[in-house]
């Protein structure tokens, strides 16, 4: 009985979610095919003659009408063929599929490193609250998480790159034979893109565990005389696992953000990297692709902080 | 990113505070708010001449920031640059936040209809990252300053809207907009009247807030090279076309984004700062 309310409400969230989906693409859409005017006109330039103009938009379909469109190109991504490149007219699939997989090596590396250092971080803050330690830790977030990520980025290649010289400030990764190699290659993008993330899940994950702080019942283990550490290990920590899950999967969503920056400074192969390529030669089917596959990755981590929160606090559950 | 909203809700900040930081962060930004009107009058060089044979030279008497990858004052280049970092972002945060104050007070005393398709529409808007968004833009409208403006602030709407309507709508339920209801006063006296001056603290620290995000944004995709078009530069383009000076460590690529740095600290510090006279004011919350 509570079982199946609880999964009614999951499926309530995933629905919304797809619909959300649904609705983004269409915005996409909206803005990539149908605001900007007469793409055959503009591939061609102000000297074609209307009849190339006219043969052009019949090939590419422009005759028809908006919505219909919208339909062949909803279906054409849900059945994996995203149309053709403007620039190179190779398969955008093609394009994406070679670049999809350095991404999500990458954004993999970063979750592995970042949320262990984040949660130690965070939840050691929220203990210590108040001390020099935790003023310094939100100090140093606050000043990460206000500046732009290109300039974690330049700092991190200047530190460890060039005054260091402990990495190479290019990543290529093409040439991984050994796992020493890996770590070369990786490092300065990971770490980068591990600044950011990582100061936005300390602060969240601080925030989060000091809101169950704060709690009548954390007072009443602290009048039992229960000491520092076990009121945060076994009456604070197990509350907080669903805000710091939220928390995590929240933070992990500016990987995607970030990902763009890190991914252009350290020219690395990714779908990102691809995409900002996309933008500048306004090579829309790549654009609108791409730009699914980022909204679809954000939405579904907002999705799987909401299913966290949900599914670890019972009155949310019950509701 | 739009969720920014959701994510940064604001953590306590520390009891014990410092006005002199404050102080700090409001003397910083009325510095570049300056020099985003003088900027151009005060600057020593003509932001796009050569004035130098050596290119990414290190800091000098002549030239105090150094000159940049042609040979440019870099002083000059950025003191040029703060237009268009400030201007747009400010244009963008102005609009961001009109919209949202006014339609989300207007969601707040209508309710029902209007407040359900407002709230969903606008959700809509912010399912999608904010740097996806401004990306999908640049790609089908080219980039150049209005449409940067109109983007960002469309960008930053639902969250401006979302404040301003919780916000409303916990005033609106105050007792004493009920006696002002009660006596008769119409809808635009109320919003005028009542609503509006008692929600200005946490609009004006909104609006610093989304400033700081807008600026974040802005400079991002200049330094993409898809903000601010050559021959204009924000200080995003700048710290772009000076990369190469990176493994020198030279001051042309360092100093425009310790200009980012310092606003969007400086506004944080403000804002800090508004927070505390906000609770002096007794608004609790």
């Amino acid at each position: 009985m509570k079982s199946n309310a609880l999964l009614r409400m999951v499926a309530a969230r995933l629905a919304l979610g797809l619909l959300s989906l649904l609705l983004v693409s269409l915005a996409v859409f909206a803005i990539t095919a149908l605001l900007p005017g007469d793409t055959a006109q503009e591939q061609l330039g102000q000297a074609a003659t209307p009849e190339a103009v006219a043969a052009l938009r019949l090939q590419l379909g422009l005759d028809q009408p908006g919505w219909l469109r919208y339909l062949r190109w909803l279906g054409g991504l849900a059945s994996g063929d995203a149309g053709r490149s403007l620039v190179n007219g190779q398969p955008v699939a093609a394009l994406i599929g070679a670049r999809l997989p350095n991404s999500l090596l990458l954004a993999a590396a970063t979750a592995v490193v970042s949320v262990p250092l984040a949660l130690a971080i965070g939840i050691s803050a929220a203990m210590w609250r108040g001390t020099a330690y935790d003023r310094g830790v939100s100090m140093l977030t606050l000043s990460v998480v206000s500046v732009p990520e290109f300039l974690v980025a330049t700092a991190a290649v200047l530190v460890f790159a060039v005054h260091l010289r402990w990495l190479s400030a290019l990543s290529y990764v093409s040439s991984i034979d050994s796992f020493a190699q890996f770590i070369r290659v990786f490092a300065m993008p990971v770490l980068s893109l591990c600044c950011v993330i990582v100061a936005q899940m300390v602060r969240m994950t601080r925030a989060a565990l000091i809101d169950q702080l704060r709690a009548p019942y954390v007072e009443m283990a602290v009048l039992k005389g229960a000491g520092p550490i076990r009121v945060v290990w076994s009456h604070a920590l197990p509350n907080a696992v669903g805000p710091i899950a939220n928390a995590v999967a929240l933070s992990l969503s500016y990987l995607l953000g970030g990902v763009i920056i890190v991914e252009t400074i350290f020219n690395y192969p990714g779908i990102a990297k691809l995409m900002v390529d996309g933008v500048s030669t306004r090579d829309m089917p790549l654009v609108q692709a791409c730009a699914m596959i980022f909204c679809a990755a954000y939405l579904f981590l907002v999705l799987a902080a909401d299913l966290c929160a949900i599914l670890s606090n019972p009155r949310l559950r019950h509701r | 990113m739009t969720g920014e909203v959701l994510a940064e809700v604001p953590p306590p900040r520390p009891r014990r505070r410092w006005p002199l930081l404050g102080l700090l962060g409001g003397g910083i930004v009325f510095f570049w708010l300056a020099m985003a009107v003088l900027g151009g009058l005060v600057a020593p060089h003509d932001g796009g001449r050569i004035v130098d044979m050596d290119v990414f030279t290190p800091m000098t008497a002549a030239f105090p920031l150094g000159t940049d990858y042609l040979g440019r004052d870099m002083l000059s280049r950025i003191l040029h640059g703060t237009r268009y970092t400030v201007g747009v972002a400010l244009a963008a945060t102005l609009f961001a936040s009109g919209c949202g104050l006014v339609l989300g007070m207007a969601a707040a005393t209508r309710g029902g209809w209007t407040d359900m398709a407002l709230s969903r529409f606008l959700d809509t808007l912010s399912a999608m990252p904010s740097k996806m968004f401004a990306l999908v833009v640049v790609a089908a409208f080219g980039s150049s300053v209005p449409v940067l403006v109109l983007a960002s602030g469309i960008i930053y709407t639902p969250g401006a809207y979302r404040i301003a309507r919780s916000l409303a709508v916990g005033i609106d339920a105050m007792d004493y907009v009920r006696v002002a209801r009660a006596r008769g006063e119409g809808t635009a006296y109320i919003l005028r009247e009542e609503i509006l001056p008692n929600m200005t603290g946490p609009v004006l620290a909104d609006f610093g807030l989304r400033f700081v995000f807008i600026v974040l944004l802005l400079s991002g995709l200049s330094f993409l090279g898809l903000g601010v078009q050559p021959p204009n530069a924000d200080w995003g383009s700048l710290v772009r076309e000076n990369i190469g000076g990176l493994a020198e460590g030279a001051p042309a690529v360092l100093m425009p984004a310790l200009a980012i740095a310092s606003l969007t600290i400086g506004v944080n510090l403000l804002i800090d700062n508004l927070g505390a006279f906000r609770r002096r004011g007794g608004e609790g919350a």
